[in-house]
């Protein structure tokens, strides 16, 4: 039991301060309403009903968004090797270097061909 | 947290021919990163045939040093007698396909243009080229390569994807006839998505079952796992699933006319051919090794799959209007074929009787389908290629040579003696009769014979009918298609005259079976 | 003396065997595929790749002959195509040799011949190509070392002769006469088909060696029924009885046509099966006397038409039926006739080949003018050609120390040992040809001019008189060289077999003076109807056995009567019986599938939701079957 009591712990903590947060905010904030603030929250972007036809959606919200996969994966693979790094020597770092260049070079096509610039 | 994790090894010389082709495609994609637009084809072109070359290269040399009798890489992969041959066979028809591909003619300039929108109109004018094409063929052909060879079923998956993903987008670049092959391009992948889903929850399950995703752990606790025997029937049926989509067997056959014809037509000689040896290969290796001491159980399983592929393919092509749609089916019912030498196991020497008439077969097919959809790219109207059979009438009298060779493809496809495609059916067949398979056999021949008929309506009408006034013309082939339909037409005779030489070496490839 | 083992062979010009049939085949191909712009070289490419052939013949046998006896069977692995599914090879061994001889020797003077016969033909590049054909197809036949390349060579040259019978298609008669050629034909090839089967099903192989190895464990019953089937393929090719009607026709072709492949070689092929296949026909004596009455009938049945025909070409037919009636006849003895038969085969294809190209020559003078009752007293205008045909007269009728006096002469000694009513029937045909040659050759060549007006008689052109001067040596001495001593006989043993005991040569044999005697008597009745006497211009009525001759003994009619009027019912009963039962039932079949493919088609909606459906549901089915099986 007693190894599940930081747990326990954390669990309150992270619960007390989200509660804390959202209930002090009313309290202390300035309130000034537009048209804006009150629709639904959607990232920004003109939230429905959208014009006629559906519209279209930005690509480059889908680039952005993946290439944000792209280097959050890179990142969970890097976490692991870190921790076991000396364990895995030289292998380890050449095979690491070689998944970086990898992921490198994709990420210079998206730089070449545009895919940062948003317009 | 005090476990030692040991660096594992891994034999890059016998991985080799696969690293050159992804490190090629990875220069490929710098090229096109860095490169400017007007020499990114010239560099692309040498680069993909050069790659695709070496890798078949240093294959060849893997097997004249003598055949790994381990699996590789932890046991990742296996690179046997089989997985060499396989690989081989890939490299050269992804080479013949490469030549195929002219990207100003083939595909679309710009793939984000909304069709008959300004921006497409704009791309014309720049001249605009999908060079990516080049890349994507690359990783496409390199999961190709790694697929057959997985000995691991977490590997399988990621190969099944580095093949696939690569195929859903360039089934969507066709130059003409866009919104058909944008169609094309989202079914495949949807469908695509849908079954990897099936293959990854069998691998789950068959993990549940056994406690390991290595082929060879698996086989072993086959035997010594007990009162889980529903976990693993469902897995297993999961990974055929995922298997048996690919090869485009029935019931899981739907997407393959759609996707074959909304292709742009090298792409679907690549997946006609190259997808689908490395799928049979996949699924020999799964079935065969994974699940080897199983065989008592998925056979009954395949043996309905292999005749109602069979009966589909064959059936369906009659009514077929289409020339891809047409090749979609018999490809289907080829797939068919195929599967009743996947059943054929038994002792040793059966397995390996078989097993070489099943590679055999891959090769001649692949051979004479590339050649087959090459001839299609030839014969062309205003609006692109002409597809519709009644298109085709006459076209042996204004130009007997394509039509000829055509006719002679679809001789080979029928099974015709001195054609290969005589001598794969016979093989298979006869591997099928001595494992006790006599009444799948017969449903293959009575399918054959069904499938004969509109090989030969084909032949008929392009010889038998008046050319209509506006038919398609057949333009004076590029030199890499003119070379396509040289080698495999030539390939189709001399398998079919010949057959001893391939028999031989899918014989010694095949001997020491796969290795665990 | 039993035949000799085959032995595998490599190098040398033996090993080099297929290019006698490649070189034609190549010449042909270039020929038909190359169309007009060949036309200019056309004739010389043809000729070159006879001669071309010849050569590899000659080589080889020179090769052949500096072996020993017991081993001159040389196989020669060609293709293999599968092992234990389909092998062809080539067998050269003496039998084989002596035809390839005779195929490229005859062959290739016949081109030479053609040259200048064939000079003003527009299509004369087409000609040389179907010879090229011809001589190729004939060639595989000879030299297959097994049934179903021997059955492809059989069709190649039934495919030769019938474009080349119908060269002048333009001619009615000719397209009529190829077609009746083809039919009568594919009755024949369709009892060589069946034999065959009949072999397979019997030894599960078509390799000579294998079959002729096991013959004689087979039931006699088995060996007579392939040997009786083999003999009607054999009547269909060497118009022999019942199937002999087309041959007369055939005449139509050009004449170089009638001498290579309706006198020298194609008509042989019969002989040639038949002696092949010896080991068969050696375990079924019923066949073998079948063999043997056949012959005796075809004999009879073609001199007989000899003598009663007006056109020198068709006359010649006649007799070149007959002749290979000799030569069925004496096969059918068994080993004792089989040299016999070939020696006379090779002897006659040069005096016939002579006797064709000789009636060519002289129909080349006359305005192509083929009735005999128009020319007359043309010895003198046509000097050699004169003297080249009489030299093959004097020898097919059996002139003493002529080619023809001592092969036919031992064919119808050996008959009369064998079984004396038929060696009677033989001596009395030998009669009747000194009859009719005697005729053709005096009305032809003596008496009185009856030229049609327009007729201006040359001697031909040294390019067609050499070729006749060559066969006419041949006709000269190739019987003796080959009969005396034995040596033919002694030479074709290890491939044929041969009597235990060698025959012997008596020059004044009983049956040989009688032969002797009954040959003069005819030749000198037609001396005097033909050759002292008037020959009325137009032929005159004549007895109901003229009419019978002339009318081929009712081949033609008997035909139609049997076959033609009964085969036109059964056309059209299976006709209908095919629209309405067996029509039904395919069509029906086929629509069935059809029918199916379409409502199947449906299921194909280009919906990927339906797909995907149909993707679940199979999965579903899939495991299900699997938990089924695997709990079963």
């Amino acid at each position: 039991m007693e190894l599940y009591v930081p747990i326990l712990v954390l669990a309150v903590l992270a619960a007390g301060f989200a509660v804390f947060s959202v209930g002090i905010a009313p309290f202390t904030g300035p309130k000034r309403w537009n048209r804006a603030k009150l629709d639904a929250y959607e990232c920004g972007i003109e939230p429905t009903p959208q014009p006629v036809g559906g519209g279209r959606f930005p690509l480059k919200y889908m680039i952005t968004a993946m290439l944000f996969i792209v280097f959050d994966i890179e990142i969970i693979f890097l976490y692991p090797w870190a921790v076991a790094f000396d364990r895995l020597g030289v292998f380890g770092l050449v095979e690491m270097v070689l998944f970086i260049v990898t992921v490198l070079v994709a990420y210079a096509y998206v730089w070449r061909r545009r895919g940062l610039d948003w317009d | 947290m005090n476990g030692t994790i040991e660096a594992p090894t891994i034999e890059y010389a016998l991985l080799a021919p696969m690293l050159v082709v992804f490190g090629a495609a990875i220069v490929g994609v710098l090229v096109e990163a860095f490169a400017p637009r007007y020499l990114r084809s010239a560099i692309h072109l040498p680069l993909t045939l050069l790659s695709l070359a070496g890798a078949f290269a240093l294959a060849v040399w893997q097997a004249l040093k003598g055949v790994p009798t381990k699996p590789a890489a932890m046991g990742a992969v296996a690179v046997d007698g089989p997985a060499l041959f396989i690989w081989g066979t890939i490299l050269v028809l992804a080479f013949v396909s490469v030549l195929l591909i002219k990207d100003e003619e083939h595909f679309v300039g710009s793939a984000a243009a909304l069709p008959g929108s300004a921006e497409e109109e704009q791309s014309l004018v720049e001249r605009a080229a999908h060079t990516e094409v080049y890349p994507l063929l690359l990783f496409a052909v390199g999961g190709m390569l790694l697929f057959p060879a997985a000995n691991d079923l977490l590997v399988a998956f990621v190969a099944l994807e580095v093949m696939s993903l690569p195929l859903y987008l360039l089934c969507g670049l066709a130059r003409r006839r866009r919104l058909l092959s944008q169609e094309a391009a989202v079914k495949y992948f949807l469908l695509g998505a849908f079954s990897s889903a099936f293959f990854l929850y069998g691998t789950a399950l068959l993990y549940g079952y056994a406690g390991s995703v290595d082929l060879a752990k698996i086989n072993l606790a086959l035997g010594s796992v007990g009162g889980q025997d529903t976990l693993l029937y469902i897995g297993a049926a999961m990974l055929g699933v995922g298997l048996l989509f690919k090869i485009g067997a029935a019931p899981f056959q739907a997407w393959k006319p759609d996707v074959y014809q909304g292709s742009p037509t090298p792409i679907t000689a690549l997946m006609a051919s190259g997808t689908l040896v490395a799928a049979f290969g996949a699924l020999l290796r799964v079935f065969w090794v994974g699940l080897g001491g199983l065989d008592w159980d998925w056979r009954p399983v395949f043996y309905g799959v292999a005749i109602l592929t069979m009966v589909v393919g064959a059936i369906l092509a009659i009514t077929q209007t289409d020339i891809k749609r047409m090749l979609a089916y018999s490809s289907i019912a080829h797939g068919g074929f195929l599967l009743v030498g996947v059943i054929a196991t038994g002792s040793a020497a059966q397995n390996t009787a078989a097993l070489s008439g099943l590679l055999f077969y891959l090769v001649a097919y692949g051979f004479t389908t590339v050649g087959a959809f090459a001839v299609v790219t030839m014969v062309r109207d205003a609006g692109g290629e002409a597809w519709h059979l009644s298109r085709w009438a006459g076209l042996g009298k204004r130009s007997p040579l394509l039509a000829g060779t055509f006719a002679f493809f679809l001789l080979a496809f029928a099974g015709i003696p001195l054609t290969s495609g005589f001598f794969g059916k016979y093989a298979v067949f006869q591997a099928a009769v001595s494992g006790g398979a006599l009444p799948l056999v017969i449903v293959g021949v009575v399918a054959s014979a069904v499938a004969a008929f509109f090989y030969v309506r084909v032949i008929v009408l392009m010889f038998f009918s008046d050319p209509a006034a506006d038919g398609p013309s057949v333009v004076l082939p590029s030199r890499g298609t003119a070379a396509v339909v040289g080698i495999a037409a030539l390939a189709t005779v001399v398998l079919g005259v010949f057959p001893q030489p391939l028999l031989d070496l899918a014989h010694s490839a095949a001997q020491s079976l796969f290795v665990r | 003396m039993e035949p000799a083992e085959i032995i595998q062979h490599s190098g040398g010009a033996i090993g080099a065997a297929w290019l006698m049939i490649a070189l034609p085949l190549v010449g042909a191909a270039i020929l038909l595929l190359g169309g007009r712009r060949t036309d200019r070289f056309g004739h010389l490419l043809g000729v070159l790749m006879a001669v071309a052939s010849f050569a590899v013949a000659a080589l080889s046998f020179v090769q052949l002959l500096g072996l020993a006896p017991g081993e001159r069977r040389r196989g020669i692995e060609l293709y293999d195509f599968v092992p234990g599914l389909a092998k062809v090879g080539l067998l050269v061994d003496p039998l084989s040799i002596s035809f390839c001889l005779l195929i490229t020797g005859v062959g290739s003077l016949i081109h030479i011949y053609s040259i200048g016969y064939m000079a003003h033909d527009p299509n004369r590049r087409r000609f040389f190509a179907y010879l090229n054909l011809f001589v190729a197809a004939m060639l595989l036949l000879v030299l297959a070392d097994n049934y179903v390349a021997l059955f492809v060579g059989w069709e190649g040259v039934g495919l030769a002769s019938y474009l080349l019978i119908g060269f002048w298609q333009h001619k009615p008669s000719a397209a009529t006469a190829a077609k009746k050629a083809f039919i009568v034909n594919r009755v024949g090839d369709f009892g060589l088909l069946i034999g065959l089967f009949t072999i397979f099903a019997t030894f599960h192989t078509l390799a000579f060696n294998d079959v002729f190895a096991n013959a004689s464990k087979a039931s006699s019953g088995t060996l007579t029924a392939i040997g009786l089937l083999l003999l009607v393929g054999a009547c269909g090719k060497s118009a022999q009885l019942p199937l002999q009607s087309w041959l007369l026709d055939a005449m139509e072709g050009p004449t170089p046509v009638s001498a290579l492949i309706h006198a020298a070689t194609m008509v042989t092929a019969g002989v040639y099966l038949i002696v092949r296949s010896g080991p068969i026909y050696q375990g079924a004596e019923t066949a073998q006397l079948v063999v043997t009455i056949v012959g005796v009938a075809t004999l009879l049945a073609g001199a007989i038409i000899g003598t009663a025909k007006d056109d020198i070409k068709k006359a010649l037919a006649g007799s070149t039926m007959s002749q290979i009636g000799y030569m069925v006849l004496a096969a059918g003895i068994g080993p004792a006739g089989y040299a016999f038969a070939i020696a006379h085969l090779i002897t006659h294809g040069f005096f016939k080949a002579d006797m064709f190209l000789g009636a060519g020559s002289v129909m080349h003078a006359m305005n192509d003018e083929v009735d005999m009752r128009k020319y007359g007293a043309l010895r003198k205008v046509m000097p050699v050609t004169f003297a080249t045909f009489a030299i093959g007269y004097l020898a097919i009728i059996g002139f003493p120390l002529l080619s023809g006096y001592f092969t036919k002469d031992g064919i119808i000694e050996t008959v009369m040992e064998h079984n004396a009513v038929l060696g009677w029937l033989a001596v009395l045909g030998a009669g009747i040809t000194g009859f009719y040659m005697s005729r053709l050759v005096f009305m032809t060549f003596f008496g009185a001019k009856r030229w049609e007006p327009t007729a201006h008689p040359h001697e031909s052109p040294a390019v067609m008189t050499w070729p006749l001067v060559i066969l006419s040596v041949g006709a000269i001495g190739l019987g003796a060289f080959l009969v005396l001593g034995n040596r033919f006989m002694t030479f074709l043993a290890p491939a044929v077999g041969a009597p235990e005991e060698m025959p012997s040569f008596h020059p004044f044999s009983l049956t040989g003076l009688a032969t002797l005697a009954l040959v003069a008597v005819g030749a000198v009745f037609a001396w005097f109807r033909y050759g002292a006497a008037e020959v009325p211009a137009v032929a005159p009525r004549g007895s109901f056995l003229t009419t019978f001759a002339r009318r081929d003994l009712y081949g033609d009619a008997l035909n139609e009567a049997l076959f033609m009027r009964p085969g036109q019912w059964l056309t059209r009963l299976a006709v209908f019986f095919d629209n309405r039962g067996v029509d039904g039932l395919v069509n029906g079949l086929a629509a069935g599938i059809g029918g199916t493919s379409g409502r199947l088609r449906r299921i194909q909606t280009g919906f990927v939701r339906s797909y995907a459906l149909s993707i679940f549901l199979g999965a579903a089915i899939l495991a299900g079957a699997w938990l089924v099986v695997g709990n079963l």
